[in-house]
């Protein structure tokens, strides 16, 4: 069935030059010109949105607007409903989306508010007193323990050291662009955090940044092997996703070529469709085997992170990991990003990460066992507001992925799984893979960061806390606006005026 | 309805003030009294109150439960409960001076108490812990009944009131004690409440505290893990209790547990030599959540001595002077001035730089 599309190319005839970037830049085959007309000529059912040729077009002769033509409303069937049961009557397939969910859900951070000082105690200035915001995720001992001559026994369990409570977050090799990747690894070794394999193994290019890289084992074992293992501070695995929770990943098989398929240990061209499960873990007993397995074959030198889909159950889920051995549980909420999730997976499973992260974190305490794990959070980290926000509820970190992708250019079209990023992202196609420049890639990242933890060091020292370890689970600092009381009770924070 | 202590979370500002004789001589409570008078203007007259240690010395083998009840039901109530526990080896009142600064007073009494040894061999816990144990089960229950201080020769007392009332209220000039520590209270929202009155006790801990600490939740939240109740919501009591986990459940020594709630910065203990390099940042590592921001100066009084602490950034003045013996503590010099008139030794500490004092050994 054939619809209007779903975007316009509005081009303003007087102000093109027939330069014809806009045509070279898309991949998508928007754009072309016609030598008998001389005019430019675009075929709008092909546009994405990704504001390739807006942002290059050298006179800004070009806008994509959404168009208006749609079929006749209905609060109950919206355009899109319809258009999907039309794809999907034709097809008899799964639709497919990436990103996070884009739904009109929830979005608790925007209903939380931060405190400040004012009078009672005073605000502190981080551009005239230190501001710290190092910390170290890892088990921490229940007891110290002394040495014969009396001195602190200082040895610890494995500890991965941030200078800033954000990480880049499991964006495998193959959904995402050798440039990218490079991007990533390079700026976390600049920032002193870390940043993270995803489950497509690891480049061979990329080992030298192994002290600052986690490498990640998912159920479809892609690329993991002993090098691969002792190549990173820290291991992940990755039980599950919050774009698709109770599914494996997947990589289209148009992506599976080159060196994505030689770091992965697959063919070529062959879609790479992880297992919903581990295959060796039915149950809280099973990840237990897998987390020591993985310390055994690292001679318990580095941390085992086990990262879990936000869902219903959680607080219970984390309580398990958190007795399985596991040194940090990363929780991953319903609106993260993915390179390619089924849409209905993607849209209705999971629940929010800020709902979550504070049930976990107030399961773990009440049981007493919140100082085995360290807690990352990830699932919609919009900025520095949200990782304070996900601090003071009582996450140790943050990852962070699509805000990421948007440093190095991504313009959130949520087409990746056609693999045919304009921007150079999520893409192996050499001519698009090139237009990612590492060098620029990794400094606005860099950026990015830097901007996050001045922004971090101003809010907290509004609160008149110097130092970041003062913030976690400091949910007195938080207050709700517009929640009912059983949000503010899973919250664990009190409404604005009380 | 203005809430109850205990029902919200009140910041207070206060003036502070100790004196200690590491001689272990003994010295009655007009001297810290008089000291508290030039720093009026730091308190409301909504809580006083004095620390004393070595007053019980024909006691000193037994808990001293210095007890509020609001009625004579929650006193029996609460004795029976105590019976429970221990042998009740004197159980008597406070005496007091009547006066008009001081209204609505509940009853005080003071109970000599000595751990049952059956109850500690079935519990299979040390008498340090039954009496914590039992004190937080008293004080969490809106019984009426509120234990202010359950040391060994030493006590606390204190009241609603500027703190001159308050010790003239209890008759301090008849207490010796080789050891005296002071506070008056300025609490922001609260009608003020007896128990809410500073120090803050536990054992033969006593905290006086001025300030408001901006990592209070951080710190409740995880010392709440490890049995402790915070139900005042006051800075002080989490400090208590964060000093108690420290240095009677952790082992820490005072320098070491200065060390956590006061930590170095990172590029301080970037400059250390490598041993302390690797203290500092295990303890950091070890115990972040205990880290105390904001502002405070505090001085734990112990049995043999006492620690004075300012946050790490020394937003809150405290300032310490020194003359033979005898070391005096204080939020402002003047109050030092009044204790130790021709004094010559006076300085400031660093932030986060703790002064310990300690009684030689055996004198006390």
């Amino acid at each position: 069935m054939n619809f209007y599309p779903e975007f316009e190319v509005v081009r303003n005839d007087s102000r093109c030059i027939r330069c014809r970037v806009c045509e070279r830049q898309c991949a998508n085959e928007v754009h072309w010109y016609d030598e008998d007309g001389k005019v430019m000529l675009s075929d709008e059912s092909k546009c994405v949105n990704c504001q390739r040729c807006v942002t290059l077009c050298p006179t800004r002769a070009l806008k994509i607007v959404k168009s208006d033509c749609r079929l006749r409303e209905n609060a109950n069937y919206s355009d899109q409903t319809i258009k999907e049961i039309y794809r999907q009557a034709e097809t008899g397939g799964v639709l497919l989306s990436s990103m996070g969910n884009p739904n009109p859900l929830p979005v608790y951070w925007d209903r939380i508010l931060i405190n400040a000082s004012q009078v009672t105690n005073p605000p502190i200035d981080p551009l005239r007193e230190p501001m710290e915001t190092r910390v170290f995720l890892g088990k921490k001992p229940d007891h110290i323990t002394r040495n014969a001559d009396g001195s602190l026994d200082t040895k610890l369990a494995p500890q991965l050291s941030l200078s800033m409570p954000v990480m880049f977050s499991a964006m495998s090799y193959g959904s995402i662009s050798y440039n990218a990747h490079a991007s990533l690894a390079r700026a976390a070794s600049a920032l002193g955090i870390y940043y993270n394999t995803g489950e497509g193994g690891l480049h061979e290019d990329f080992y030298k940044y192994g002290k600052n890289t986690i490498v990640q084992v998912a159920s479809g074992r892609f690329g993991v092997h002993k090098d691969y293992l002792e190549a990173g501070a820290a291991i992940e695995i990755k039980m599950g996703q919050g774009a698709k929770p109770g599914i494996g990943g997947h990589l289209p098989g148009t992506k599976a070529v080159g060196d994505v398929s030689k770091t992965r240990m697959i063919p070529e061209g062959s879609d790479a469709i992880s297992p919903a499960p581990h295959h060796d873990i039915y149950s809280i007993e099973d990840l237990r085997q897998l987390v020591f397995s993985l310390k055994e074959a690292t001679d318990y030198r580095l941390p085992v992170i086990v990262k879990v889909a936000a869902v219903h159950n959680i607080a219970a889920i984390a309580s398990g990991i958190a007795r399985s051995g596991a040194d940090i549980i990363a929780i991953d909420g319903f609106r993260g990003g993915t390179g390619a999730a089924p849409t209905r997976i993607r849209d209705n499973v999971g629940i929010p990460i800020e709902l979550a992260l504070a049930a976990v974190d107030k399961r773990l305490r009440d049981e007493g066992i919140r100082n085995n794990v360290s807690i990352i959070c990830g699932g919609s980290v919009r900025s520095a507001a949200d990782v304070v926000k996900a601090i003071a509820l009582g996450a140790d970190a943050c990852y962070i992925a699509t805000a990421a992708c948007l440093a190095m250019g991504c313009h959130l079209c949520r087409s990746c799984h056609t693999g045919k990023c304009n921007w150079g992202i999520a893409t192996q196609r050499p001519d698009l893979v090139k237009r990612l420049n590492p060098d620029i890639g990794s400094q606005r990242l860099i950026n990015l960061m830097d901007a996050w933890r001045h922004e971090i060091k101003e809010l907290m020292g509004g609160m008149g806390i110097n130092s970041i370890e003062a913030l976690r689970g400091n949910r007195l600092m938080l207050r709700g606006v517009g929640l009912t009381e059983k949000e503010l009770e899973i919250l664990g924070i009190s409404h604005a005026g009380e | 309805m203005i809430p109850l202590e205990g029902h919200v979370r009140i910041p207070s500002g206060c003036a502070v003030s100790a004196m200690i004789s590491r001689d272990g001589k003994r010295m009655n409570g007009e001297s810290i009294i008089q000291s508290m008078i030039p720093m009026h203007d730091r308190s409301n007259g909504l809580g006083g109150g004095f620390a004393a240690y070595g007053i019980y010395p024909e006691y000193k083998d037994f808990y001293a439960l210095h007890i509020f009840f609001n009625n004579r039901s929650a006193q029996a109530e609460c004795m029976a409960l105590l019976k429970e526990y221990f042998e009740i080896v004197q159980d008597e009142h406070i005496k007091v001076r009547k006066m008009p600064q001081i209204t609505d007073e509940p009853i005080i009494r003071r109970v000599f108490v000595s751990p049952m040894q059956s109850v500690l061999r079935h519990l299979q816990i040390d008498e340090k812990e039954l009496v914590v144990r039992v004190v937080n089960r008293i004080n969490a229950e809106p019984v009426g009944s509120y234990v202010f201080s359950c040391g060994k020769n030493m006590g606390a007392f204190k009241a609603v009131g500027f703190p001159e009332d308050v010790g003239r209220y209890y008759r301090l000039e008849e207490y010796e004690a080789y050891c005296w520590t002071a506070h008056g209270r300025y609490p922001t929202n609260t009608p003020g409440w007896w128990g809410g009155a500073h120090p803050f006790c536990l054992l033969d801990y006593s905290i006086v505290h001025n300030g408001e600490i901006s990592s209070y939740d951080a710190n409740r939240r995880f010392i709440e893990m490890y049995g402790y109740k915070c139900t005042l919501q006051t800075d002080t009591e989490v400090i208590t209790y964060i000093a108690d986990y420290l240095l009677r459940r952790q082992g820490l020594s005072l320098d070491e547990m200065a060390s956590v709630i006061a930590a170095p910065f990172w590029s301080t203990i970037e400059g250390k030599s490598e041993a302390d390099k690797e203290k500092y940042t295990y303890l950091r590592t070890v115990f972040p959540s205990l880290l105390v921001t904001g502002p405070f100066s505090i001085i734990l009084g112990f049995d043999g001595g006492l620690m004075a602490l300012n946050d790490r950034l020394k937003l809150r003045s405290m300032v310490v002077g020194e003359q033979n013996d005898m070391v005096y503590i204080a939020s402002e010099e003047a109050a030092i001035r009044v204790m130790a008139p021709d004094i010559q030794n006076i300085w400031s500490p660093a932030g986060g730089e703790p002064v310990i004092v300690r009684v030689k050994e055996g004198a006390f």
